[in-house]
């Protein structure tokens, strides 16, 4: 009789761990289904094709086109990596290679810290304080610098005024770096150390052994990292909502203000005042989950791949 | 004739812990020295003296003398990567850096700055005809090494070693994680190499020490209890503690 | 042997590039913590706490009602978010350990961690705000739970896994069921490990704006009932500090100080209880 009870007792806890963990899944699947369903009448009206191609956003006409958000998305998500991976692999190569034992855990609780601060300070830090140091003497540096160059130099046209492209790249790559070097050092730490002994036996130097053995080692691990601060950098909403403005239309150099798919959405969603309006912006909505889901499964490929080896 | 001479070697882990108490012998050039003693003696921690190996973790600390084409290895003063490159080795696991077959070989080659394609692929054909594999993987240089069985992944090994072409080479249990054929292929090799370089091999086989070796020398709990010629090491030691262990009494 | 010095002098230059690298890493974080502190403690008063907004252009407002505001938050979307979360992790640890739904789950919840959280917030505001026709504090607390569920199941499912099976077995062989062994034996010895999850969680979700824009939205005026739109301090920030009053700015400052505060002290002493479990 007792063990009965207990197996029903367990019968049902089983479930109840079930139904949470079978949540993920449905949650997913919902933010899915909603954000399609909910964009649907966007979808009817202009399809995928015109939607993504098109650069229109006027919600008096009702004509909307996703192409400057993404792509303003997409170029400040690559500018904040490029900036990022060299400083993250930086770091994590320090940690993991260089750094005296004590230093190790100063540094680590440091760069764990950083990734702690919620993004809103990042944004706000970067109004107040940030933007105004880039206009006034980042900026102009760069642009005396670059300007006379060929093809480079139209990247760096028109007036520096802290609120752009730049910036807002910037921040993001403060941002992404600790995430970046704390997937680096996890997957540097996977080498094994009997690899890294035999180069050092052949008379490597330590940065011919980080760079021939340990780096090709750790590559698939290394892209899973730069992966998934993609993903996050693509989904980084109040970070950038304050220095990117929100201007819809292609950036032209660096000192552009622009918009991305999240600065959009912050500034717009609560004052969508027609349902077509709205319903663009949960397409775009949908078309930044899709992406960036993506790229977070396929680094997350890359990574159960490096560890299973 | 003698290539290195230990002097009273004592060696301490981080910590103060001393694993190797005043060691001192011989290691004959053109000879194979085995260093043979039950788990624990030392044996792998003697031999990674040779290469410096331990410098790689702070703490490490090195006392007495190895004396090597005159000067002390052991001295701050030495470049280690000079050092390693003379005194090449050979790990317990096959180590194939993640590169094809012949980049793993040309890497030390690339790194003592040969950068002539032919010179590097001529020496690249002549150290993998040295360790038995030339014939095995001419078709396939430029697949990655890591494709390989683990008897050709260490014969890989040990003929990246040669490339560089070391006065010494110690081995760490080489065989230990292979098959007996793998085991007898590597183990003629070794007998082969011996023309050309001194050879230390740290071993947990007393039959592979005992077909081998020229010299063996017997560690227990960090000291070394006896060196000579294998031959009388096996036959007629002259302690009783070698004695157990040869006949297998403990181990 | 030449070439040697000059190797050895690039792998040095290298190193040194890595450790500026470092530097650099570190120079942020004083940066940002520094001009924090320096900012927001000007603001710190008891009126910044006790008060509530004045009309703008007044002075003597506070933010007594994003404290609470996002303080009840907080709390609910904990109070959702931790039960869900450790249950499943629970299934993935235990009940469906090494199965390929368990792995599935296990993989998805690691993608859904880093999931863009303005996502969450258009998605609570489709399936919460719109059927109720207005913002509301349960919205807020549901969508900070949805993040949340994510990263408290894989805290936890990596905490019970490192328990070891043995000590199931030992528990299984005098004769207790299932969820009796998990619930006895496995949680008390995951119990350092499955908090430190929950206080990172917590840290993480404090910090977040993006998912309260659509769902619990904003208020100026101080409330208890989460059912309406309620003002948290993340958003109290974006609105002041896009504002245009000096005051507005400085209060978005202290309100800054605050959060930032709460989150390292949470983050350190997760940190803390970590350490101390493994060094036993």
């Amino acid at each position: 009789m007792r063990s009965a009870r207990g197996n029903i007792a367990n019968f049902f806890f089983l479930c109840l761990t079930a139904i949470s963990a079978f949540l993920v899944i449905a949650i997913a699947l919902g933010i899915f289904l909603v954000l399609f369903k909910e964009s649907y009448p966007a979808i009817e009206k202009f399809g995928v094709i015109k939607f993504l191609l098109s650069s229109k956003w006027d919600p008096v006409k009702g004509v909307f086109g996703a192409a400057p958000s993404l792509v303003g998305t997409l170029i400040t998500s690559f500018l904040a990596i490029l900036i990022a991976i060299p400083v993250a692999l930086g770091i994590a190569i320090f940690i993991t290679e260089i750094a005296p034992e004590n230093l190790k855990g100063i540094i680590s609780i440091a760069v764990e810290l950083l990734a702690a601060i919620p993004s809103i300070i990042y944004g706000m830090w970067g109004l107040f304080t940030l933007a105004p140091i880039m206009a006034k003497y980042i900026e102009p540096a760069l642009k005396k610098l670059f300007s006379p160059i060929p093809v480079i130099g139209l990247l760096f046209q028109g007036t520096p005024l802290g609120i752009d492209l730049l910036t807002a790249s910037v921040i993001l790559s403060i941002m992404i770096v600790p995430f970046t070097a704390s997937v680096a050092r996890d997957a540097f730490n996977l080498t094994p150390s009997v690899l890294k002994e035999s180069a050092y036996a052949i008379g490597a130097t330590r940065w011919e052994v980080v760079k021939d053995v340990v780096f090709p080692y750790c590559k698939l691990g290394i892209m899973g990292g730069v992966g998934l601060s993609l993903g996050r950098a693509l989904g980084e909403t109040m970070a950038v909502a304050f220095v990117l403005g929100n201007i819809n239309r292609f950036p032209h150099s660096l000192f552009d203000a622009t918009t991305t798919v999240t600065v959009k959405l912050a500034n717009e969603f609560t004052e969508a005042d027609t349902d077509l309006h709205l319903a663009s912006l949960f397409y775009l909505a949908l078309f930044l989950f899709v992406m960036s889901f993506v790229i977070l499964a396929l680094a997350k490929i890359f990574i159960l791949r490096a560890k299973e080896r | 004739m003698i290539e290195i001479e230990v002097k009273n070697l004592n060696f301490y882990y981080a910590g103060g812990n001393r694993v190797l108490k005043n060691i001192s012998m011989p290691i004959y050039k053109n000879k194979i020295t085995a260093l043979i003693g039950p788990s624990g003696c030392g044996k792998t921690t003697f031999l990674r003296c040779f290469n410096r190996m331990h410098d790689l973790y702070p703490g490490n600390r090195y006392e007495g003398e190895i004396i090597f084409q005159g000067k002390n290895i052991l001295d701050r003063s030495i470049d280690l990567i000079e050092l390693r490159t003379k005194i090449g080795m050979v790990f317990q696991k096959p180590t194939p850096f993640p590169m094809s077959i012949f980049d793993n070989i040309a890497y030390g080659l690339r790194l003592r700055g040969i950068k002539n394609k032919k010179e590097l692929a001529g020496r690249v054909e002549k150290a993998l005809k040295e360790a038995a594999l030339w014939d095995e993987v001419k078709d396939k240089l430029h697949e990655s090494a890591l494709g390989l069985s683990g008897g050709q992944q260490q014969r890989l090994c040990i003929a990246r070693a040669i490339a560089v072409e070391p006065e010494v080479l110690l081995f760490d249990e080489p065989t230990s994680a292979l098959d007996p054929i793998s085991t007898a292929k590597i183990e003629d090799l070794i007998v082969q190499l011996k023309s050309k370089v001194t050879i230390v091999i740290v071993t947990h086989n007393m039959q592979q020490a005992a077909r081998i070796s020229d010299y063996t020398a017997f560690m227990y709990l960090g000291e070394l209890v006896e060196f000579g010629p294998t031959e009388k090491i096996f036959t007629n030691p002259d302690k009783k503690l070698t004695e157990d262990y040869i006949t297998g009494r403990f181990g | 042997m030449k070439g040697i010095g000059r190797r050895k002098l690039k792998s040095n230059l290298a190193f040194f590039v890595c450790f500026l690298m470092a530097l650099w890493g570190l120079f942020w974080l004083c940066f940002i913590l520094f001009d924090v502190l320096r900012h927001g403690i000007t603001a710190l008063n008891p009126a910044l706490f006790l008060n509530d907004p004045a009309p703008p252009g007044f002075p003597g407002g506070g933010l007594r009602h994003a404290i609470v505001g996002h303080f009840l938050i907080t709390i609910f979307a904990t109070l959702i978010g931790v039960p869900i979360g450790i249950l499943g992790g629970t299934y993935l640890a235990e009940y469906g350990r090494r199965s390929k739904v368990a792995r599935f789950i296990s993989a998805l919840a690691d993608i859904m961690i880093s999931i863009p959280a303005i996502i969450v917030g258009a998605f609570i505001y489709a399936i919460m705000v719109k059927p109720m026709g207005h913002f509301s504090g349960w919205a807020g607390a549901v969508s900070l739970a949805i993040i949340m569920i994510p990263i408290v199941v894989r805290t936890t499912e990596n905490m019970l896994t490192l328990i070891p099976w043995t000590l199931r077995e030992a528990a299984f062989a005098l004769g207790a069921p299932y969820h009796k062994v998990i619930l006895q034996i496995v949680y008390r010895g995951a119990s350092t490990g499955i908090l430190t999850g929950i206080i990172l969680a917590v840290a993480r979700v404090t910090g977040e704006a993006a998912p309260l824009l659509f769902t619990s939205f904003n208020s100026a005026y101080f409330s208890l009932d989460m059912s309406n739109p309620m003002a948290s301090l993340t958003i109290t920030i974006f609105q002041y500090a896009m504002g245009p009053y000096d005051d507005w700015h400085t209060q978005a400052w202290g309100a800054s100080l605050i959060i930032t505060v709460f989150i390292l002290i949470l983050t350190l002493a997760g940190k803390f209880v970590i350490s101390r479990r493994f060094k036993h």
